[in-house]
């Protein structure tokens, strides 16, 4: 196969190899490509002591600049928070009424409360906000924990069931699940819990259910079935459901008592991303005063 | 119809300089150039184009310096393309960058135009108004201040390098680069305040683009109208090649009238003229062309018809005593019927100058009364599709709504945005205040906002799914209004 030979055109010897009769002259490197090479080859000693390079049996050799992309990420984000200056801390000084009711402050908030929503609470409520089963819609002006903007403020910072010292916290029992309540009794408030969102209903069930609904769940939800924002007790006269609407799931909701995480928020976002998302909740939601729902 | 025209055409520049290029002994891809020396000529056309170089350059010289007042805060230069605050001020009108069509609408109307007036009159364009041909024309004004006449340049080419070559040469390039530097300077003059702009530039704290593109323009100046002149409109410029399509038989055109030109040769004085043409072969009509060209060898490319071929050989008819117009502005098909013996016709009016004009007053008529209609307000609405409507918790249902208002007036303005063609929509805008008339909506001064309306219907009222309805803002007895779409799951409770 290897088969040097002269070319007869140029005089110079081909490198031995064919291809399908095409032949390669073997000519030299030129000079200029050669030094290139050769002032790489400086290049990178003299990187491998400037810069962070060769694995140790502990860590690495660190370079006498001492360069590292962590901390220059840090120092770059030091230095946009200092370049944006009074810009960015707009939303420091001011309440969140004010930011609300400020156009500047406002589209200031919206943009950036867009922006933090889509990175950080869009994988649970939803890129609109709509939420799902089992997770809040925070379009419409259903709050299980408060709709005003400090509610709203609270929530996000603090979370629901997060583990936080002052997160929102309250836990519907387990009735049918821990045997609080016998089967028959939680089929009984089912029907309770329909009528009380104006359908129809067994008559019969609904009556026996009535001391129940007064003795175990009107603590929370109120005699009425208004529900309560001090303990995220949902209404259950209205046509919202977390968790859906229809018998089967009123059932396991009596029977499992489930309730949702949101985490704290404190310490992953700062005080005026918080503000941001909450004005940026607030307005989508219709801007609900500080009462009930 | 056809019309016979005398083509002796040449390879173009062969011709040029009165020199003829002998072939290279080895087949080059490139031509290289035969330097043009063109003479001075005085004639109508020598004078017609010195006047419009003063007011064009008088225009793109002074116009940035140009003020009008405009109301607080905004520049009062009066024309300004403000990159920074994306605003372009011309007089009394203002555009904004989503309006920049009006600016394609202008140069759709200019290419129009140069049509029409190609097919009637030629390259009226390229030989009096294009800037290469001004710039060129004012670089060789200066060539001849320091090097002298055609035949003083050529002779000055030939000799070797010496102290008065090289001051003369040197002279000529100072110059070039001072009038090159001021188109430069000149041009970044219209996208800033023009004083603020002067004193930074000299100071050394203008902004980088500035010099830069002072420096750009400095260059193309210098080296288009000083190195490069005909080249540019030869090799560079597509015009000439899409001018062939505007042109026809009918066109009037700078032309040698050949009909009465040939037979031509030199001419004794006080010999007849009978038995042959007006044409004596002195050339006149070559050495004065800037683009080094004969223009007896009929229309040609390089031909920019500015017309000092007309003004060089009337001069030499009067002196031999012959009409002048031997060269003039004619048209190919009134030379081939003179030639024939016939009386020529021009016709003006024509399928290609009728469809010209009539593309050029249409577009002309749509740009003019969008831009005489337009209204300092704008109103854009975005309805939310993620979620396509809320229930809410009485069972009435929500629908969201970014809209945008634009105020492009000098003053702030409220505009009320309600929502129309719905039963009795309940409005929200959180930050906003809201009536039953709508949602009040304040907008600074030359600003655009968003802000988010809710809208709240109770579905009983709606029979479909999909309910048409318009977003309305009113502003100063104006209504706007924006088609959009109040969304429902359709079912009815």
């Amino acid at each position: 196969m290897s088969h040097r030979e002269k070319d007869e055109h140029s005089g110079i010897d081909t490198t031995g190899h064919e291809w399908d009769g095409i032949k390669e002259l073997d000519n030299p490197l030129p000079r200029w490509w050669l030094y290139i090479w050769y002032a790489c080859i400086a290049v990178a000693v003299v990187m491998w002591v400037l810069l962070p390079a060769w694995p140790t049996l502990n860590g690495y050799t660190h370079g006498v600049l001492h360069q590292s992309d962590r901390v220059q990420v840090a120092r770059d984000m030091a230095d946009l928070k200092a370049r944006r200056g009074a810009e960015g801390a707009m939303l420091t000084n001011a309440s969140l009424e004010q930011i609300e009711q400020d156009p500047k402050l406002q589209t200031y908030a919206m943009a950036a409360g867009q922006a933090i929503f889509g990175d950080n609470c869009a994988p649970c409520h939803g890129a609109g906000g709509a939420g799902g089963k089992g997770y809040a819609n925070l379009r419409d002006d259903v709050w299980l924990w408060g709709g005003s903007l400090s509610d709203i403020q609270q929530t996000i910072t603090y979370g629901v069931r997060s583990g936080h010292p002052q997160a929102r916290l309250s836990q519907m029992p387990a009735f049918g699940r821990d045997a609080l309540l016998k089967p028959d009794e939680v089929n009984d408030l089912t029907e309770y819990v329909v009528a009380l969102s104006h359908r129809k209903a067994d008559r019969a069930a609904v009556y026996r259910a009535a001391p129940l609904y007064a003795q175990q769940c009107a603590v929370c939800h109120g005699p009425a079935g208004l529900g309560s924002q001090a303990v995220g007790a949902p209404n259950l006269t209205d046509a919202d459901w977390l968790y859906g609407s229809d018998r089967q799931s009123i059932h396991d909701q009596i029977w499992n008592g489930r309730g949702g995480v949101m985490p704290a928020w404190t310490g992953r976002l700062d005080p005026d991303q918080i503000k941001a998302v909450a004005v940026y909740v607030h307005v989508n939601s219709g801007g609900a005063a500080a009462k009930t729902q | 119809m056809t019309v016979v025209i005398d083509q002796t055409a040449q390879p173009q520049g062969a011709a040029s300089g009165g020199k003829a290029a002998k072939p290279a002994p080895q087949a080059s891809l490139y031509k290289k150039r035969d330097p043009i020396y063109p003479k001075l000529v005085n004639g109508p056309f020598r004078q017609l184009k010195w006047a419009l170089m003063a007011v064009m350059l008088g225009i793109y010289y002074g116009l940035p310096w140009v003020r009008w007042p405009r109301p607080d805060g905004a520049p009062q230069q009066a024309v300004l393309v403000d990159f920074a605050h994306g605003r372009f001020y011309f007089f009394m009108f203002d555009l904004w960058p989503d309006e920049v069509y009006y600016i394609t609408g202008l140069l759709v109307v200019s290419a129009l135009a140069l049509f029409l007036v190609t097919a009637w009159m030629g390259r009226l364009w390229c030989g009096f108004a294009c800037p290469q041909t001004v710039w060129t024309d004012l670089f060789l004004y200066v060539e001849r201040l320091f090097e002298g006449d055609r035949n003083q340049r050529i002779r000055l080419a030939s000799q070797p390098l010496s102290l008065n070559k090289a001051s003369r040469k040197t002279g000529k390039h100072v110059v070039w680069l001072a009038i090159a530097a001021a188109t430069g300077g000149a041009w970044i003059f219209y996208f800033d305040d023009a004083p603020t702009l002067w004193n930074a530039f000299w100071a050394g704290t203008a902004p980088i683009a500035a010099y830069l593109f002072f420096g750009v323009l400095t260059f193309t100046t210098y080296s288009l109208a000083g190195a490069m002149r005909e080249q540019v409109c030869i090799y560079m410029c597509p015009w000439p090649r899409i001018q062939g399509a505007m042109l026809d038989t009918q066109s009037l055109q700078v032309t040698y009238r050949y009909d009465r030109g040939e037979p031509r040769g030199p001419h004794k004085k006080d010999t007849s003229w009978a038995g042959r043409g007006d044409c004596i072969e002195c050339k006149a009509c070559v050495t004065v062309c800037p683009m080094g060209i004969d223009i007896r060898d009929g229309s040609q490319l390089e031909c920019i018809n500015c017309g000092l071929c007309i003004d060089a050989c009337d001069e030499i008819m009067e002196k031999v005593d012959r009409p002048i117009g031997l060269i003039g502005y004619d048209s190919d098909y009134a030379v081939a019927c003179r030639s024939k013996g016939e009386t020529p016709e021009y016709r003006f009016i024509r399928g290609r100058t009728i469809y010209y004009g009539v593309a050029l007053i249409v577009v002309s008529a749509v740009i003019v009364a969008g831009f005489v209609l337009r209204t300092p307000y704008q109103l854009h609405v975005a309805r939310d599709r993620n979620p396509l409507f809320v229930r809410l918790h009485d069972g009435s249902i929500r629908n969201s709504f970014t809209v945008n208002l634009v105020n492009r007036s000098y003053t702030s303005k409220t505009f009320v945005v309600s929502l129309d063609g719905l039963p009795a929509p309940r409005l929200q805008a959180p930050g906003l205040t809201a009536d039953v008339r709508g949602v009040s909506v304040k907008v600074d001064p030359g600003m655009e906002r968003a802000v988010r309306i809710l809208a709240t219907v109770d579905p009983t009222s709606l029979t479909t799914a999909l309910n048409p309805a318009r977003m309305t803002a009113r502003i100063d007895g104006k209504v706007l209004t924006a088609q959009t779409v109040f969304i429902t799951d359709g079912a009815r409770p």
